[in-house]
C-alpha cells in the first residue's frame, strides 16, 4: 500500500503537529503502509516553489527507499521545463499543481502544456481539491476550493496526462467522471482521503458505480488522521471487503 | 493487521455512540432503510455496544432540518421510537424537539420520556443562549437527562439554514442549567473546534462529543489538553469511517487504558441517566475476564 497524498512541512492557517520524514516513517510503520508519495506543504503557498522543492528534496533524502518527492511547479513560472527536469531526475512519480492557490483558472493553456509534458515523462500530476474543510477556513484562505472543471479540461488534454485527485468527495468525482468519455475517464485516478464511508457509503456506491480501479489510497498526512481511509476501507459492506485499490508504484515508476 | 486495528474492530469493552441518526419512510429518501441498516453494519464491524440516536423531523422534506415543524417533529419522534422498540438491545434515543414551540416540545419530552428517551437533542432553531431555551433546560433537569446540542464550532456569522449556535453560546445556556449535562455536538462536524475548547472550558457540565467528518490531526490532542479525558464522548454523527479513525488515533494517542475507556463509554454511562446501557454493565465483566487473558495487547 502506498499514500499518495502526504505532506511534509507546516500548513500557514493552522498548527500541524510534527510535519516532519521521521515521524512520517514511524507512522507508515504504525499503519503497515509501505510508501508514501511526499509534497510540500508551505509550496502550496509560495509564490515561488523552488526553494521548497530544494527542501523537500533534502529532506526526504534520507528516506528515499519510502518516501518519494512529489515537487510542486508551477506552470506560469518562468523555465518551468528544469523544474520538471529536476523532479524527473529526482525519481519524482508525480508532480504538484494548485490552480486555485495560484488563481489559475480551468482552461488555462500552460497547466494543461505542464501536465502533458510530466506524462511524457511518466509522472502524474496531483492535484488538491482542498486541505481543509470549507466551515474552518482562516479568513486569509480564500483560494476556494478545486473545480470540478478544471480537472475535466486536464484529463481532456491529452493522452499523456495522468491525473491523480486528492481530497475530493462523492459528488465531485461523479461529476467528473461521468463528463469524461471512457478514454479520459482512465486518464483519471482519485484517492479516498476525502469520500464518506457508512451509514452513507460513498465509497461503497463509487467503488460499484466507478469501479476500485480508478482510486488510490491517500491519508492527507500531516492535516488528518492517516487512521481515515484504512477505517473507510474496512467498513465497507461484505461484498467489496478485501477490494484492491489501484497500485499507484505499478502505474508510476519514474 | 497491527493490533490497535484488531483492538477496534474486536471490541474488548463496551463503546457507546453518543450521537446517531436513523432514518425513516417520511424522510425524503428512498434508501432510508439502506441507511439504517448500514448504521447497524458498520456499528457491528466497529463494536458499538449502543447507538444513541434521534431523527431530525423529516431532514429537510417537509420542513427543514434545523428547524422542523411540530407535525414533523412527532412524526420522527415516532420512527425514532419504532426503531428504539425493534433494537432495544442497541439503541437508545434522543428526542427531538424545536424550542421555538415550547408547548409542543415540553409535551414531546414528556411524551417519548414515558417511552424511554434518554436524552434531549436541540439543533438550531433558536440560538443556545436565548431564553426560549430555559424551559427545555428546566424540563432536562428536572427528568435528569442531557441535552445534546448541535452546534458550529466558532459562529463567525450567520449562515444559511440554521440559527447556529457556537461553544461559547452553549457556555451561556449552560451556566444558567448547572445541573443539566449539555453535550456539545461533533467537534469534528465543522467550524474551528480550536475556538470551542478554551470557550467551554469552565463549564464542567459541557462535554463534547468527538464526532463529525473533520479528522484533523491535532484535534484529539487539543481537546485532550484543554478538557481533559473525563469529559469527551464518543461518536460518529453522519461518518462512522472517522469515528472508527478517531477510536484508532486515541488508542495509539497515549491515553491510559482507564482514560480510553471513559470516552468509549464511561463518560456516556455517567451523563445519561443510571442503567441506560446495561449491556454495558455485563461487557464490562467480560472484558475483565478477556483482558486478563491478553495483557499486552496495546
Amino acid at each position: 500500500m502506498i499514500d499518495v497524498n502526504a505532506l511534509i512541512g507546516p500548513y500557514p492557517f493552522r498548527f500541524v503537529p510534527h510535519p516532519d520524514p521521521d515521524v512520517l516513517i514511524q507512522v507508515l510503520d504504525r499503519e503497515e503502509v509501505s510508501a508514501a508519495w511526499v509534497g510540500h506543504l508551505p509550496s502550496a503557498f509560495y509564490r515561488d516553489p523552488t526553494l521548497g522543492n530544494r527542501e523537500l528534496f533534502a529532506r526526504l533524502g534520507p528516506h528515499r527507499d519510502r518516501l518519494r518527492p512529489v515537487p510542486t511547479i508551477r506552470p506560469d513560472w518562468p523555465r518551468w521545463q528544469n523544474a520538471l527536469r529536476d523532479a524527473a531526475n529526482a525519481g519524482a512519480p508525480a508532480i504538484r499543481l494548485y490552480p486555485p492557490q495560484w488563481q489559475i483558472g480551468p482552461h488555462d493553456s500552460g497547466i494543461r502544456e505542464l501536465a502533458l509534458a510530466a506524462g511524457e515523462q511518466g509522472m502524474a500530476v496531483l492535484l488538491t481539491v482542498r486541505f481543509e474543510d470549507l466551515r474552518q477556513r482562516h479568513a486569509m484562505d480564500s483560494a476556494g476550493d478545486l473545480s470540478a472543471a478544471a480537472i475535466r479540461a486536464l484529463a481532456r488534454a491529452g493522452d499523456s496526462v495522468r491525473l491523480i485527485v486528492t481530497a475530493a468527495g462523492r459528488d465531485m468525482i461523479e461529476e467528473v467522471h461521468w463528463g469524461l468519455t471512457a478514454v479520459e475517464q482512465r486518464r483519471v485516478h482519485w484517492d479516498i482521503s476525502w469520500i464518506w464511508g457508512p451509514p452513507e457509503d460513498h465509497l461503497a456506491k463509487l467503488f460499484r458505480t466507478i469501479g476500485p480501479e480508478r482510486f488510490v489510497f491517500g491519508t492527507q498526512w500531516p492535516l488528518r488522521l492517516t487512521q481515515t481511509p484504512r477505517a473507510n476501507l474496512d467498513l465497507l459492506p461484505d461484498d467489496l471487503r478485501g477490494v484492491s485499490l489501484a497500485d499507484p508504484g505499478a502505474m508510476f515508476s519514474a | 493487521m497491527t493490533s490497535a486495528r484488531d483492538d477496534a474492530t474486536t471490541p474488548v469493552e463496551p463503546l457507546i455512540d453518543a450521537h446517531a441518526h436513523f432514518y425513516h419512510a417520511a424522510a425524503g429518501r428512498a434508501d432510508w432503510a439502506e441507511v439504517n441498516a448500514a448504521r447497524f453494519r458498520a456499528g457491528d464491524r466497529i463494536g458499538i455496544t449502543y447507538h444513541v440516536a434521534s431523527v431530525l423531523g423529516s431532514y429537510g422534506f417537509s420542513s427543514p432540518t434545523y428547524f422542523p415543524s411540530p407535525k414533523d417533529i412527532t412524526v420522527g419522534n415516532d420512527a425514532m421510537l419504532d426503531v428504539c422498540a425493534r433494537e432495544p438491545d442497541r439503541v437508545r434515543m434522543f428526542v427531538t424537539v424545536n424550542p421555538n414551540y415550547t408547548d409542543h416540545a415540553l409535551a414531546e419530552i414528556a411524551r417519548c420520556v414515558r417511552r424511554g428517551a434518554i436524552g434531549i437533542k436541540l439543533l438550531a432553531s433558536r440560538r443556545a443562549g436565548d431564553p426560549l431555551l430555559d424551559p427545555i433546560g428546566d424540563a432536562a433537569a428536572e427528568a435528569g437527562l442531557p441535552i445534546l446540542h448541535h452546534i458550529w464550532q466558532h459562529r463567525r456569522r450567520e449562515w444559511p439554514s440554521q440559527e447556529i449556535s457556537d461553544g461559547a453560546d452553549l457556555a451561556r445556556l449552560a451556566e444558567r442549567h448547572p445541573s443539566v449535562t449539555f453535550i456539545l455536538a461533533h467537534i469534528g462536524g465543522g467550524g474551528d473546534y480550536m475556538h470551542t475548547f478554551p470557550a467551554i472550558v469552565d463549564c464542567p457540565n459541557i462535554c463534547p462529543d468527538i464526532s463529525g467528518s473533520g479528522v484533523d490531526r491535532g484535534m484529539l490532542d487539543a481537546a485532550l489538553d484543554v478538557l481533559g479525558p473525563s469529559r469527551l464522548l464518543w461518536g460518529c454523527d453522519l461518518t462512522m469511517e472517522t469515528g472508527l479513525a478517531k477510536l484508532r488515533a486515541l488508542e495509539v494517542i497515549g491515553l491510559s487504558d482507564d482514560d480510553l475507556s471513559a470516552i468509549r463509554w464511561r463518560n456516556a454511562a455517567r451523563v445519561f441517566p443510571a442503567n441506560s446501557f446495561p449491556r454495558c454493565t455485563v461487557a464490562i465483566g467480560a472484558a475483565s475476564n478477556q483482558q486478563a487473558t491478553t495483557t499486552g495487547r496495546r
